[in-house]
């Protein structure tokens, strides 16, 4: 495995061996808010989660109410536009398309979160073990991921989802979990291996500092620097890979669910002739959302790089 | 010892018979690098197989499945035998290429693969030269540019990019770009044309029995699906050279070489691109991943019957035996086709090689 994906892990090791040290962390905060590019990925996020949490209060209409469901007619094409009390039309179902793209914006961020948590959490699990131990723990274990590393991750992600006999949002952000796993598992070993040779924790060891106390006080708390840079990064990911899945009929089938990534690949597959604003409103939202999180995270990590301190 | 001028990289080793068994030790040294990964990725294939739905046997029945079969076929593939002996005979098949048969066409699932895998091939090379050929030259300009407008605007180009869904953009050039620019947006050949099919390329097919007509339509129907199926690996490429080429401008052997007088073109050439490039190669093969999982999603939008459509279908109709074989082959070919790069980046490199 020591073949190319090497290089699919060094920009990972690198990463993990870049944030390790002290000030840094306010000296990088006080950088970002100097970034104009930091700034708009914080604002978009930020905005994006503020929708997500209080899109039930705001959104003008129920989102599962089929209220126009008479005025749609897919045999004949028809499914009404803008309209007083409908400011973007309706969906195939008559159902207010603003209220279910506000609220998909809740659903969209729980994919997304949930995906990326338990995805960090796996490999926090594996990571650490691996680099708190060292040794044959430490091999097997990245061998392990290192060939979760071997498979494109989109095949990674549909061959999870295909595990479950019945599609839901649940086996969605299994999969798309899977696909952070093996990254979070070698970013962190790979800062935690880092820090196994650090003064600090010479010094812990050397004042009689329990083993466990060292690695969960000392070296995982520095350690997650690189870590929160990735997970914002596939924020944007998790997000993308969702919707690849529901294309793929890998999604949640329930007809209710709003969640952009279903509602984008059932108007880019059944209703670009029709009304294709069906597609582009949550295209437009993912890219937006995507894009926040990739400038956010790509920020963090240029300002937690040492090599731009100065 | 003293003070050891470091070798330029691309210093060339003295004798080229030396060169050639250097290449030859350390390609056989990487291809026994990846027995183990494969072996663990057979392990891992073989659990999940194991864990579908209903178990194989019922997995790979699909719709057909009755107790009666199940036991016939459980007992077919020694599922009623210790695991150790299953996993062995997993592998036994797996290396024969026997997959069992297709559940949707019925075909032996190695045959459908064969029969599909040009069109990928195809489709794939075409949108990874699409993303070199732009990729590394919107990179350089970025680079050279820094921080001006230009840099500017390819840099926010690649972020959005890689946010937005590959499905939907290939929908787009479906709706947008089809009809202005009188491009075919499903299929592989036109309806009418009677094309020769040898080796199931295209293009290759056409260019053999000098089927021009057949050449040309194969490439117009290429052009939307590389596209977009080109955008991702596009935006990274540009991103990864554009960072390279600014690593390599600050190399204490550009200023060596601005000093010593040459020209600002003969810097460029020789060692700015030239060194800024190598990372770009590794680049190049971890974005067949990219593509791999794109392809399952721009042959499903554009109708392209290649092993995306063909892995795609097999999701819509749980077709078990044939997504276990892509989902083996798309792995193995990638695990191959980044050793494949690893190699040529020792022969471009020759500091790789005496590592």
């Amino acid at each position: 495995m020591n073949t190319l994906l090497n290089k699919k892990k060094e920009p990972i090791d690198k990463l993990a061996a870049a944030a390790v040290g002290k000030s840094l962390g306010r000296e990088a905060l006080s950088r970002m808010l100097r970034s104009p590019v930091a700034i708009t990925g914080g604002v978009i996020t930020g905005l994006f989660v503020l929708l997500a949490i209080f899109a039930p209060l705001i959104a003008p209409k129920d989102p599962f109410a089929r209220t126009l469901q008479g005025e749609v007619n897919l045999g004949r094409g028809i499914i009404p536009g803008a309209q007083p009390g409908f400011p973007l039309g309706v969906d195939d179902f008559g159902r207010d398309e603003l209220s279910r793209l506000l609220v998909g914006a809740q659903n969209t961020l729980l994919v997304g979160v949930l995906a990326t948590v338990i995805g960090v959490a796996i490999g926090i699990v594996i990571g650490g073990l691996a680099g708190a131990f060292g040794g044959w723990v430490d091999t097997v274990l990245m061998r392990l991921v290192d060939v979760m590393l071997s498979v494109p991750s989109l095949l990674l992600a549909i061959s999870v989802a295909a595990l479950f006999a019945k599609p839901s949002q649940w086996t969605v952000i299994i999969a798309v979990s899977m696909v952070g796993v093996p990254i979070f598992a070698r970013l962190l070993r790979g800062s935690m291996l880092v820090q196994r040779n650090s003064d600090h924790v010479l010094a812990a060891t050397s004042l009689g500092v329990k083993r466990g106390a060292i690695v969960f006080r000392h070296m995982l708390p520095n350690s997650l620097g690189p870590v929160i840079v990735q997970a914002t990064l596939t924020l944007a990911t998790a997000i993308l890979e969702a919707a690849a899945l529901s294309f793929l009929g890998l999604g949640d089938p329930d007809p209710n669910r709003a969640e952009w990534g279903i509602m984008l690949s059932k108007g880019a597959k059944q209703f670009l002739d029709v009304r294709p604003e069906l597609a582009y409103y949550p295209a437009i939202a993912i890219i937006v959302v995507a894009l926040g999180f990739t400038l956010l995270g790509e920020s963090l990590r240029e300002a937690l790089d040492p090599k731009n301190r100065r | 010892m003293g003070w050891v001028l470091p070798r330029p990289p691309h210093a060339r080793t003295s004798r080229a018979g030396t060169k050639g068994l250097q290449v030859l030790r350390f390609l056989v040294r990487r291809l026994l690098q990846a027995i183990p990964t494969l072996l663990v990725l057979s392990i891992l294939i073989f659990a999940w197989l194991r864990s579908l739905p209903g178990g194989p046997a019922a997995a790979l029945l699909g719709d057909k499945a009755t107790p009666e079969k199940i036991a016939s076929l459980n007992h077919t593939l020694g599922l009623d035998q210790p695991i150790i002996f299953q996993y062995f005979r997993f592998l036994g098949r797996a290396l024969t290429g026997d997959f069992g048969n297709s559940l949707v066409s019925s075909q032996p699932v190695m045959s459908e693969i064969g029969t599909f895998l040009p069109a990928t091939i195809e489709l794939g090379i075409s949108a990874m030269i699409l993303a070199v050929l732009i990729g590394i030259p919107a990179g350089y300009i970025s680079a050279r540019f820094r921080n001006g407008p230009v840099d500017n605007v390819i840099i926010l180009l690649t972020l959005v990019g890689v946010a937005v869904p590959v499905f939907f953009l290939g929908y787009m050039m479906q709706d947008l770009l089809a009809a202005p620019l009188g491009l075919p947006s499903q299929g592989r050949q036109a309806a009418g044309l009677d094309a020769t099919a040898i080796t199931n390329f295209a293009i290759l097919d056409g260019v053999m029995t000098s089927e021009w007509d057949a050449v040309w339509d194969a490439i117009r129907h290429l052009i939307l699906p590389a596209f977009a199926l080109a955008t991702i690996p596009l935006a990274v490429i540009t991103r990864i050279t554009r960072a390279s080429v600014l690593d390599v401008m600050n190399e204490d052997f550009i200023r060596t070489a601005n000093s010593k007088g040459l020209t600002q073109q003969v810097v460029r050439r020789r060692h700015v691109l030239r060194n800024g490039l190598l990372p770009v190669v590794t680049t190049i093969g971890l974005q067949t991943g990219a593509l791999l999982g794109g392809a399952v999603l721009t042959e499903r939008v554009f109708n392209f019957r290649g092993l995306g459509f063909l892995l795609a279908e097999g999701i819509e109709r749980r077709d078990y035996p044939r997504l276990q074989a892509l989902l083996l082959f798309g792995a193995l070919v990638y695990v191959l086709v980044n050793m494949l790069v690893d190699v040529s980046y020792g022969i471009i490199d020759p500091r790789v090689r005496v590592r």
